[in-house]
């Protein structure tokens, strides 16, 4: 399909493109952009006014909950939520049932979502066999399956000498592995350890709980030379830990979620099981403490931490409830409003949903890194069309996605979202398109 | 973020459900405690009940066991008038896989009025509260390590008997707080009811700084954190806490934050010992204090089935 998107407002974050433009689009690239010749014969044109054209937005973290939980969430639906958020590309954790731990398991779910072509997927590998913390998988028979890192999800290797071993095999042969910090037997609680978790009589999580772990990553990156990942940052003092490792060379990168970029350990209020996520919600120092190293780029990419949960699942008492909150369909949304609150211009705002998060991935997408999370002629068509303007207040019955528990549920937030997603172009082939929604 | 109305009042500002102690206002309070003084003489007479409840189904649901207090909300409820229904839920439906809303859907499904909840997991009376019928009214009988807002009436109760004012006194809470729902509990009432001197007092492990956010003085030593005290309130300490590495031995806790004659000394002359019981005796508290002139522990238990009658019978009367 040939298509011209005319009339919007153009941005690459990369290179600080921001104008007024057309975008042509054949054969599943960008041909041109900016001023397109007249010769250039659009099969289809997208009116673009007053509308922003940006590239397809990269999430580092979204559990499609299959295989093996296909009740929460399946990959058609979650795909489909996907391109509805104007995700183009995502990453989707090994924490499945079984756990990516098997060629075949990869191999497989990424021929599914081929087939519906609705978002790239790129799966984390697990990188130890069951999630187990025990026995390595086979990293590189999952890399050529499609693999793009290895990780252990939520489940935390207790086990020091089998973490070492993981990460000295995944230097080899260059794997970046995806860490997220959080000591087993401090993380054992239901919600950060501070006034509130003690007010009302809930388990806690101390901060010693990541940067404990931290630490440990770090001295393990230093001895081993490991490229690691570390996914959702919840803390102030984990943000200090990360900006000297950065600081000293280290080969680490970072994310955090947006109920963390956005939301404290007060939102709980009378034990609101929609806020039951994991890591879990910190006070407001750590709060902004991630606000600003997400703007100044010490963390690199701020991620939805999709994770469908299903309502039987959620209306529990809040430490029976299981963690988790749907978030592709408001990454846009919530990216804008801590944009607006940084006083940021729109592509700084977008490039933590665009081209550092393929940074993150690095070499492990191939050709596509040199333009996924961009928008440059000769680039791959991932483009994601919305309305900066547009306010919609996040209701259950209107998410796509399968899962519809949610901190920003405007019944108990009152909270509207910025910017609405009007199309989404995965290799120009149109993914979603809110006027057929 | 929103702020929710606080789902234990209605739009009038009346208790509908006693979920919390925290949040509601002092006048809710001391109408209660007033009104558990008016309750207090039907227990003395012959024939012990009053019909305020007639025709009422009150559904006691203990999901955590507990005999003591089933019994005196079983007690209050009857010389209400009420029915009763107890139900062991801990060793029936939810061991058969049946969810907690699924339990609360079939048991209003036999016109409950009221449910008096214990829950292993803190907030759990909130849900319930959440999900039942707008007519049925819920009264926390425990929930984790959150609240146990009838205990803390009831340790009001007694404190008001034998201080008459709140306004001038030093309260000491001694032992396990960070695991106390009654703790929790005791110090909202405490500082709602304008005490000026609320301390916590216990090891490290037991007694967490961020107490001190909740307006409570933390000491870690015994003989300092009484000193001068008007009522001490003595905490259960529980076994599990020397398992979970929170205490080598009842015996080293004993010596340390158990309350003696010797360590009582140096409270108030006229200093009264209160626990929620039931006690361990020589683990907390040494049986010469327990049994002493300075104990109110069993007159505790007696007023604390007057301040259920008074917390049933208010909420009932209130519309959601």
């Amino acid at each position: 399909m040939r298509l011209l998107i005319k009339g919007g407002r153009l941005i690459d974050p990369a290179s600080g493109l921001d104008r007024i433009g057309e975008l042509a689009i054949a054969g599943g690239r960008v041909v041109a952009l900016g001023e397109v010749s007249r010769d250039f014969s659009a099969e289809r044109t997208i009116d673009a006014t007053g509308l922003v054209v940006a590239p397809g937005l990269i999430d580092l973290a979204a559990r499609l909950r299959e295989p093996g939980h296909e009740h929460e969430g399946m990959l058609e639906s979650e795909l489909a939520a996907a391109a509805a958020g104007g995700v183009t590309s995502l990453v989707c954790l090994p924490d499945t049932d079984p756990p990516l731990d098997e060629p075949g398991l990869v191999e497989m779910l990424k021929f599914r979502a081929r087939k519906l072509s609705r978002c790239r997927l790129f799966p984390l590998g697990a990188l130890t066999r069951g999630l187990a913390g025990e026995t390595l998988t086979e990293m590189a028979e999952l890399t050529e399956a499609g693999c793009v890192g290895f990780s252990q999800a939520d489940v935390a290797i207790v086990n020091t000498l089998t973490l070492q071993r993981a990460l000295l095999y995944a230097a080899t042969y260059g794997y970046t592995v995806w860490l997220r910090p959080q000591d087993a037997w401090l993380g054992g609680g239901v919600a950060a350890s501070g006034p509130v978790a003690t007010r009302l009589g809930l388990s806690g999580v101390p901060v010693a709980a990541e940067t404990v772990a931290l630490h440990t990553i770090f001295e393990l990156v230093r001895s081993t030379g490991a490229r690691v990942h570390l996914c959702r940052l919840s803390s102030a003092a984990g943000v200090e830990l990360l900006r000297r490792a950065k600081a000293e060379g280290l080969p680490v990168t970072a994310d955090v979620s947006i109920n963390s970029l956005h939301l404290t350990d007060v939102d709980v209020g009378f034990f609101n099981a929609a806020m039951r996520v994991t890591p879990p919600l910190r006070q407001q120092r750590d709060r902004d403490a991630l606000q600003a190293a997400l703007a100044d780029g010490t963390i690199d990419a701020l991620v939805s931490d999709h994770t469908p949960v299903s309502s039987d699942e959620k209306t529990l008492p809040f430490g029976e409830a299981t963690p988790g909150a749907t978030g592709l369909e408001l990454l846009l949304g919530l990216a804008l409003h801590w944009g607006e609150m940084q006083k940021l211009s729109l592509g700084q705002t977008l490039a933590c949903i665009t081209h550092h998060p393929v940074r993150v991935l690095g070499a492990a997408i191939g050709s596509l890194g040199n333009s996924a999370g961009r928008l440059v002629a000769g680039g791959v068509a991932d483009v994601c069309v919305f309305d900066p303007a547009a306010r919609w207040a996040v209701r259950a019955d209107a998410l796509v996605s399968q899962s519809k528990h949610t901190p920003f549920a405007f019944e108990t937030s009152g909270f509207e979202l910025a910017g609405r997603v009007h199309t989404t172009l995965v290799a120009g082939v149109v993914a979603y398109e809110r006027s057929l929604a | 973020m929103l702020s929710r109305r606080n789902p234990q009042l209605n739009r009038h500002g009346e208790l509908i459900h006693l979920l919390s102690i925290e949040g509601l206002p002092k006048a809710v309070l001391t109408q209660i405690l007033d009104t558990a003084g008016t309750f207090l003489s039907v227990n003395d007479r012959d024939v012990k009940k009053v019909p305020l409840l007639r025709g009422k189904s009150v559904f006691n649901l203990f999901f955590e066991n507990s005999t003591r207090t089933r019994t005196t909300f079983e007690i209050a409820a009857k010389r209400l008038s009420a029915d009763v229904i107890n139900l062991d839920i801990a060793r029936s439906s939810t061991a058969k896989g049946e969810s907690l809303l699924d339990t609360i859907a079939n048991l209003s499904a036999m016109h409950a009025d009221m449910f008096v909840v214990r829950h292993s997991e803190s907030g759990a009376p909130y849900l319930i509260a959440q999900h039942c019928a707008p007519h049925v009214h819920v009264i926390n009988a425990g929930d984790g390590g959150h609240a146990h807002p009838t205990q803390a009436l009831l340790d009001m109760y007694t404190i008001r008997h034998f201080k008459g004012d709140f306004s001038q006194l030093t309260v000491a809470i001694v032992g396990d707080i960070v695991h106390s729902r009654v703790a929790r509990s005791d110090i909202h009432a405490l500082t709602t009811l304008g005490v000026p001197e609320i301390r916590a007092v216990g090891p490290k492990t037991l007694v967490p700084g961020d107490l001190r956010e909740m307006g409570v003085h933390v000491f870690h030593d015994m003989a300092e954190g009484i000193k001068g005290a008007d009522v001490i309130i003595m905490l259960r300490l529980q076994n599990e806490r020397m398992s979970g590495a929170m205490l080598p031995s009842a015996g080293e806790f004993f010596k340390h934050f158990g309350l003696t004659a010797d360590k009582l000394a140096r409270a108030k002359p006229d200093a009264i010992v209160m626990h929620p019981g039931p006690i361990n005796r020589g683990v907390e508290i040494d049986s010469s204090v327990a049994d002493g002139t300075h104990s109110v522990i069993l007159p505790q238990v007696t007023y604390g089935i007057a301040v259920r009658m008074a917390v049933m019978s208010t909420i009932a009367g209130n519309e959601a």
